[in-house]
Parts: C-alpha cells; structure tokens; sequence
C-alpha cells in the first residue's frame, strides 16, 4: 500500500492535463498532442502503481481509500476506493487512453488549432471522469460522474463525429440522460433506505443495510437497472449505441463502447446486486433473457450491416449481452468471467475500431461493399484486423475465449436453457466477423483510380495495435493475474447476493 | 369561530424596527429615488439612480446580515415575521435584486439603460417618442420602482397575515407591470405584455381576496397563527368556508409563481418585458411567491392538507409536464426560458409539498440557485444583438459558439445547470427539492418520477439550444454586444453562485438548512 491518494491522482492529472492542453497558445497548439498523450502516460504509470499497490488478498471490500466529507447536508462524500472489478476497468481505461489518443493523432487538422486542443483536451476530461467514475464508492460521486461524462463524449460525438453527429450525439445524449434521471430517484431513495448520516450514501455503509418493504427495493432496482441497461446497451433500449458508434471518431467509439458502457455492467455489479440481493434474484429471470435476446439479436443485426462501424457496434451489443448474461446467472464463475469479459472486450472492441478506422481514413468510406481484396495492399493492417476479430469471435488462445467459456460455463451452472442459447452467439460471431473479414480483406487486388495503393500501417498506427494485440494474447494464454485481481471481490458480491455456487455434479441438487 | 370582541382601547402594536430594518431601508432608498427622478438634472439621473439603488440595496443587505439576523421576531401586532426563512429570503432576495439592478443598468453606450425605452408614455412609433430619444430623455424610474417591488417582495415572505400578505402582493406586482411595458424596442409586444400581466394579475389578486376574506369568515382572523388554531381546534361549524377559501388564496399566489393551469401570463410577459426586467421577475417574483406559498401552507393551512394538498399535487404534475414539453416548441429564447421557468416552479412545488424542514431548506436552496442563473441567463439575452436590437430567436443563436466562445460557453453552463447536469448548482438544487418529496412517501416519489422526466425533456432543449451555438454555422449580423463593468459583475456572480453551489454547496446548504424553521 502506498500513502499517496492514487486515485484521487489519476482524476486531477487527466483534468489538470485537460486545462493545459486548452489553454496553450494558438502558435504551439500542435504540442495538444505530445502533452495530451504524456498526461495519459503519466496516468496510466498511476495506474501501474495501483495495481502494484492492490493486495488481492485482503479482506477489506475496497482499497486505496479515500473518504472526505463533501455534502454532508445530503449525506455525501467524496469517496473513492476500488476491488478488483473497478481496478481491472481502471487499468483498462488507463491503457486504452493513450493508444486511442495516438490513434487519434491526425483526426484533426492541425490548421484548425483551436478544434484540435479542444478535442484532446475533452479526450483527457472524459479519462478523468472514467477512473472516477469507476473509483467512486459513494453512490452519488457515482452519479454525478455518471452524468457529468455525458458532456465529453457528447462534444466527442457533435463536434468532431461523423456527417449525422448531431442526430446521434443528441440521441446518445437523451437516452443516458433519461436513465440517469431514473436512477436518480433510486440514488435519492437508497439514501432514505439506507442508514442515512453524513456517510450514507457510501456504499459500504449501504451494502446489507438497505432496508425497506419487497416491493420498494424493487422499484429501487429498477431504478438503477434501467439507467445500467441504456448504458450498457441492452435490447431494447440500445438503439443509440450503433449510431453514435457510428458517428463518433474510432477513438471515440473505442472509449464509448470500450470503456463507457462498462460503466452499465460494472454498475449491475457494484449497485444492482450488492445493494439489492433480494430484488437481483427476483428480476434475474427477465434480465437474462433481455440478455440472450441482446446476445442473439446483436449478432444476427451485426450480420446484415454493411457499415462496418455499425458492425461492430452491434457485436458489441452481443457482447454485451455475454457479460449482463455472467453477471446475473449469480455464479463465481459466471461473475469473473463476466468481469474478465468486460476488460477483453475493451481491448478486442478497440481493436476492430482503431483498425477499422485505420482502413476508413485510408479509403475515406465506411462501407463494407466499398472494399475487397485490400490484404494484397496492406497486409499488416489486415493481418491485425483479422486478430482483433478473431479474439472478437473468441478463437481459443485469444482473450474473449476464456470469458466467453467462463459466462457460458458460469451460466450453464445454474441456467441451462440460456447458455445453450447464448452460445449460439459464438457460432453467428464467427459469420459476422469471417464475413466481413473475407468482403474486405479478400478477393482480387483493388485497383486505385489514381494508381496510389495506399500504405500499411505506419509506425504510429502499429504502436497502437501493438498493445492490443499483445493483450489479446496474453489475456488469452495467461489471464491469471487478472483473475487473481477480480476473483475476491466477484466472490465478494455473491456472498453479498447470498447465493452459493451449485454443486458441480448434474444432479441439480441446488437450484 | 365568532370574532373575538373589540379591545376596550387603543392598543399601540409593537415594532422591532432592527429586525424590519432592511424594510425601511429599501422604502426610504426608493422614496429617495422618486425626489432624485424630480430634482437631479437629467444627464446625470442615471449614474445617480444606479448607485443610489445598488448602495439601498447593499446596505439593506448589510444590515439584514449584521443585526436583523439576532432579531428574528413576530413584530407589528403579529403581521410580519422575522423568522429563519423570512431573513434567508429577504437577504437572497436583495442580493438578487443588486444583480438585477446591475443588469437594468447596461446602458451600452447609450443615455439611458439600453432596455428601457425613453419615455414610457410616447405612442410607439410616434415623434413624441423619436423626440424624446433625440432629447436623451430616460426612465430612470425604473430604479426606484424596483426598490418598492423590491420591499413588496420582502414583506411579501415575512407576511404573517393574509392582509399584509396581501398588500405585500399588491406593491410588488404594480412596479412589475409597469416596468414590463417599457421595453425600448418591440415596444407594442412590451406594451400587450404589461396589460395581460396587468388584468390577469389583477385577476389573481381578486381570487386571493377573496378566499382571505372567506378564511377570515372562517376563523375570524387574517393572521395565519390564527388561522391555524381554528383549523385544528375546529368544531366544525363553518368549515364549508375553509376549503374553498384556502384554494382560492393558493390560486392567488400560484398565479405570481407561474403553475399550470395559471401560467398562461408567463410566456407573453417573460417576451414582451424588456429583458433585465424579465430576468428580475423571473428570479425575485417566483422567490417571492414560492416565500408566500411557504409560509401559507406551512405556518397557516398546513393543518388541514389533506384536503387539497392532492390538488396542489395535480398542479406541480402539470406544472412540470405542460412547462417541460411546450418548450420543446419554443422559437424564441425568452419564451423557452419562460416555459422551463414554469417547469422549473414545478419542481420546487415538488419540494413545497413534502412538508418537512428539510423541505423548507430545500427549496430554499433552489431559489437562490434559480435566481442566480436566471438573472445571469436573462443578461446574455440582452447582450446578443442582430440590427441593434435583442436576437431573442433561436435561429440567430446559431453559431454563436463561434464567433463568441466566451458569451456562448457561459450561456451553455447556465443552460445546463436548468437542465440539472451535476457539478451546477441545478443538479444540488434538483437533489434538495426531490429528495425531501422522496422521503415523504410514495406521492413525493410519484411527483419526483415525473420531475426526473420531465427533467429530460427540457435537457433536450437545453442541449437543443448548445447544439444551435456550437454545431451550426453563424448567422451573418449576429453579435454578442461587450457588457459594461456592471452587467459583467453581475453575470460573473451568477456564474460564479452556479459553479459553487454546484461544486461546494455546504456553505449555502447549511445557511438554508438553519434558517429552515418558522417562528410561530
């Protein structure tokens, strides 16, 4: 354990970084990008230090605390801490950071002095605001990161997105703004339900001491509920996410649906089950099958797109659908898995965004039909992509594989019905991911109108596949000292929940 | 009840005058303005008004905080109280007041305040009027007539007594409908504003008359303690006289706050009003108001709410939704800032009725950050100019970002603390009204449900209004005017109260929280 507020760190410097990179003079605004990206860096050894610092084996429920009053008229504090779950995301957030901002390098002109601080300067605001929002341990810190996010990647989107930016920045903005509200009045409710004070609304304080009639924890839960489910997204209220993914810069898109909308599974986690066990069980019946719905759905819409953005988006609203299915079949198994999905799904999203997006600046259409044959032109650039999709599609030895067995494993434990459904999600990812793999990559050599082929990936854009594809592989081959992280703090939460893991025979003696 | 007999003799009231000080202070400041209009050579009425009302005002202030603050009294035979929550509301209503001030002040270059027009009693269009501009004439009257709305406003939330409540009501809405038809341009819009204010006001006082006089007839009493003992020691004689007398009061003062169904005043008068003024009303009136509504219900008919608190439920519902989602349609700024002021009186009768302490302090606490921002808001409108003259349609916001980031980005900020983005004071503001309501049982959840959505719907029109600023191209003409010192501080303190009570509201919370508590 280190004496220095880690996390407290790991907000200020993003923000304090964010402040610089907008206020440098116009004559040296190129400099937006080495400073930006040196803050990230600075953060992301923060980062490393705190996953150092993180002793899996304790027995505290959060660590690296940091608790000061800040409303305590309404029973607020600032409070931050993290288990494994929240370390694992930060430490996700933290790595892909940087590599989305160098993938970003040239996403703006550099004539345009003014948009080009702008824009790295929100990417390190809505880093700040990740690590808080994951690191929050008081459920209206939570809240109020939860929101105040929304405004970054909103400017991300409207400012700098796509030809329908605004259509889809205002629409990624009222749905995550409908479901925070909603929440809100869970957020306001807990307080009353819980033991109430100065500290009530730290979770720890909450956790098996909100109290309140059956019904009321349930619409307390649905409250919350609601809100994770827009952002994670689930069917049927996912519609924002294809079009904003869409819209947005693939940087963009890759802290949106990478890192964002963990912010949705990783709360079913830390507020849906923990604050209510009683209601998870309850609503588990119809939370997995909106999810083997999402799984299904998400792979069979990601089929028939012919954007390749939106491809991805919806591969990842089946993916989605994987880890809200691990969470809530209330297993250890399931749990981890889930938790370990969450932070490979990231990595193999950021992967087919960043490359996707590489392709698109190289021939200027998203379009699948546009392309063919482009593995004879930039063979590194199609290998990669092949890589982040195959870990997409779980290949074994990738990453996705071991979360993906361990939901379907942690699934099939206790809902047999669902998991035999789910894992038809694999078979489609396959098509989705191999289809679009042979429409782009394969076939005769294109011929350029002007005879330029262009190039493969340049030095700049192979440092931002690297990382990735290394995760891919070690996640894949040895994801041990992630589990070890996220295992206690998963068996942590089902303990909580008050459900056992059943008995690993096929007798079914527990339900 | 029968009235009690007359008192054999004469009986001199007592007076606390330390604890209405600040009163006097403002009546005597205001009066000083009217012998200034008539002695002070014109050039110089102006500079004169604007610092004898600012000083008025600040002094009031002063001595509200320094001494009336340890006299908190039922003084003037029980018609005034000097409570916690009278003191909390007069103060934020003098600082509001100076901000406001400040704003009417602007004078952009000109001779006059920029808004006013130079003599309100020129036909519009006419040479009269072209004379009087030419001659540098200005209704520099304006300042001494907010300082009597001003003291009508302060009587107004220490009134203990339908009576004074009354006439309270009365010296605030006069100044209000004159000052509303002086607008320098559009001066006929100006002028239709202030009749409908004018009859419609007019109107509301007479229902708030006349239910004092049927709880009168009921209790034989106007004074609100009063009124509270033959409500709860009733024997049930006249009680048909109570409830329709106590909805016909609410609808009084429900009208100055601007709920559904009697808000159809608020968009026109929030346009046609020269825009300081809109700002003024929109902050002051509605803290004034929503004062009057407080004590009322708390301290005087709370006994029986159970007969039309649902009612008033019905009301704040309305309220939010109507107000949420005819903003949607608005094409002009004033108007969607009058329409989300309606839904934002919505939400703070959520807090109203929850009927706890915590209640009081927080919808308190939303005045004083609504107040702030509106003021500030309102003050940009006058600042953004297409030909001279305001640029209230929203088509020429667009790209204002542009080619103003600094007006622009404070008008964003300000847009999302009435959306309740957190880290502004509209988030803290929301959080203390709802969560009172929440606590108070499943109606208060019931009420905050639709608050939170309604909620998202003017967040769309916020959010609307920043993407016509920032994502869309300027529109030729369109300038954001350089605001005079005055106007500059008093849209810096706006800004400046939304961050920190957004950010680090302890101090305010705490100061509302302990003046939450009526003196009966």
């Amino acid at each position: 354990m280190t004496s220095l507020p880690l996390l407290t760190l790991m907000i200020v410097v993003p923000v304090v970084g964010a402040v610089v990179v907008a206020a440098l003079p116009a004559a040296s605004a190129r400099l937006a990008r080495p400073v930006a990206l040196g803050v990230s860096l600075v953060t992301l050894a923060l980062a490393v230090l705190a996953w150092v610092g993180f002793d899996s084996g304790s027995t505290e429920l959060f660590q690296l605390t940091e608790t000061y009053a800040w409303i305590p008229q309404f029973g607020v504090s600032y409070a931050l801490g993290v288990d494994g779950i929240a370390l694992a995301l930060i430490v996700m957030a933290a790595i892909l950071t940087p590599v989305c901002l160098l993938a970003a390098w040239n996403d703006v002109p550099e004539a345009e002095s003014g948009r080009l601080k702008r824009y790295f300067a929100l990417m390190l605001v809505l880093e700040a605001f990740m690590v808080g929002v994951f690191a929050a341990t008081d459920v209206f810190l939570f809240y109020v990161f939860f929101e105040a996010m929304l405004i970054p990647v909103y400017f991300l989107i409207g400012m700098y997105g796509g030809p329908r930016r605004q259509y889809a920045a205002m629409k990624f903005l009222l749905f995550s703004l409908a479901g925070g509200l909603i929440m809100l009045v869970s957020v306001i409710a807990v307080y009353f339900a819980g033991p109430g004070g100065e500290n009530g609304f730290l979770v720890e304080n909450l956790i098996g001491n909100v109290e309140g009639s059956t019904g009321a924890l349930r619409w307390m839960f649905v409250g919350f509920f609601i809100a994770f489910a827009v952002k994670a997204p689930m069917w049927p209220v996912h519609t924002w996410l294809p079009d904003a993914a869409t819209e947005a810069r693939p940087a963009t898109a890759v802290l949106l649906v990478g890192v964002l909308d963990k912010v949705g599974t990783y709360g079913m986690i830390r507020f849906c089950l923990q604050l209510f066990p009683e209601a998870s069980q309850w609503a588990t019946p119809v939370v997995l099958t909106l999810a083997v719905i999402s799984v299904v759905y998400g792979a069979l819409l990601a089929i028939g797109q012919t954007d390749m953005m939106r491809l991805i988006a919806f591969t990842s609203i089946s993916h989605f659908g994987f880890i809200v299915l691990g969470i809530f079949a209330l297993t250890s198994v399931g749990g981890a898995g889930s938790t370990l999905y969450m932070v490979n799904h990231g990595f193999s999203t950021a992967g087919l965004f960043l490359i996707a997006g590489f392709l698109v600046t190289r021939h200027g259409s998203k379009r699948i039909p546009d392309y063919g044959g482009w593995q004879r032109v930039t063979p590194v650039l199609a290998g990669t992509f092949l890589v982040a999709g195959l870990s997409s599609l779980a290949l074994p030895g990738l990453s996705s594989f071991v979360s993906e067995f361990l939901v379907l494993q942690g699934t099939f434990m206790r809902y047999k019905v669902a998991a035999v459904i789910a894992a038809f999600g694999i078979v489609l990812a396959a098509l989705y991911i191999l289809l679009m793999y042979q429409k782009v990559m394969t076939g005769p050599k294109p011929v350029f109108a002007d005879g330029a082929a262009p190039a493969d990936l340049s030095l700049r854009e192979r440092w931002v596949v690297a990382p990735i594809i290394l995760s891919f592989v070690v996640l894949g081959f040895y994801p041990k000292p992630v589990l070890d992280v996220i295992n206690p703090a998963v068996d942590k939460t089902m303990q909580i929940v008050g459900v056992s893991d059943p008995a690993a025979t096929a007798s079914g003696s527990a339900k | 009840m029968i009235p009690a007999a007359m008192p054999s003799e004469f009986q001199a009231v007592t007076v606390d005058y330390l604890a209405i000080a600040p009163m006097l202070i403002v009546v005597g400041g205001a009066l000083i303005g009217v012998i200034v209009e008539a002695f002070a050579p014109r050039e110089r009425r102006h500079t004169v008004q604007v610092w004898l009302t600012t000083t008025t005002l600040l002094v009031a202030l002063a001595v509200l905080a320094v001494w009336s603050r340890d006299h908190m009294a039922v003084t003037l035979g029980g018609s005034i109280a000097v409570d916690g929550v009278a003191l909390f509301l007069q103060g934020t209503l003098l600082a509001l007041s100076v901000l406001g001030v400040l704003v009417m002040a602007e004078r952009f270059g000109g001779v006059g305040s920029d808004a006013f027009t130079p003599m309100g009693a020129s036909t519009p269009g006419s040479t009269q009027e072209s004379v009087a501009t030419r001659a540098g004439y200005a209704t520099s009257e304006v300042f001494p007539l907010t300082l009597f709305a001003v003291v009508g406003m302060m009587i107004f939330v220490s009134a203990n007594d339908l009576i004074t409540m009354f006439v309270g009501l009365e010296v605030l809405s006069l100044p209000l409908y004159i000052m509303t038809g002086l607008a320098r341009r559009r001066r006929l819009l100006s002028q239709e504003a202030a009749l409908k204010y004018f009859l419609l006001g007019a109107f509301s006082s007479a229902f708030f008359l006349f239910g004092a006089a049927l709880l009168y007839g009921y209790s034989g009493s106007t004074d609100l303690k009063e009124l509270s003992r033959a409500i709860t020691t009733s024997t049930g004689d006249l009680d048909a006289l109570l409830l329709p007398g106590v909805v016909l009061v609410l609808v009084g003062l429900l009208f100055k706050v601007g709920a559904v169904p009697f808000h159809s005043w608020t968009p026109d008068a929030y346009q046609g009003a020269p825009t300081p003024v809109t700002g003024f009303m929109a902050a002051c009136t509605k803290l004034a108001a929503f004062g009057a509504i407080l004590r009322l219900t708390y301290v005087g008919v709370g006994a029986n709410r159970w007969d039309w608190q649902l009612g008033v439920v019905a009301v704040a519902i309305l309220t939010m939704v109507v107000g949420a989602v005819l903003s949607v349609t608005q094409t002009d700024v004033k108007r969607l800032l009058a329409y989300s002021s309606v839904a934002h009186a919505g939400f703070i009768l959520v807090g109203v009725l929850a009927f706890s302490q915590a209640a009081i302090g927080g919808v308190m606490f939303y005045l004083l950050a609504y107040g702030a921002m509106t003021i500030a808001a309102f003050a940009i409108v006058t600042m953004v100019r297409q030909d001279g003259s305001e640029a209230s349609h929203l088509s020429q916001w667009a790209g204002l970002g542009r080619r103003h980031p600094v007006v622009a980005g404070s008008f964003a900020f300000l847009l999302l603390a009435f959306a309740g983005i957190p880290l502004t004071s509209g988030f803290t503001a929301k959080f203390a009204a709802f969560a009172p309501a929440v606590e108070s049982g499943t109606t208060g959840v019931v009420m905050v449900v639709v608050g939170v959505l309604a909620s998202a719907v003017t967040a769309f029109v916020y959010v609307r209004l920043i993407v016509l600023m920032y994502f869309t191209e300027p529109v030729e003409g369109v300038v954001a005017l350089t605001p005079s010192i005055p106007s500059t501080v008093a849209i810096t303190v706006g800004l400046a109260v939304t961050l920190i009570a957004g950010v680090a509201p302890t101090w305010v919370l705490q100061l509302a929280g302990n003046a939450s508590q009526f003196l009966l």
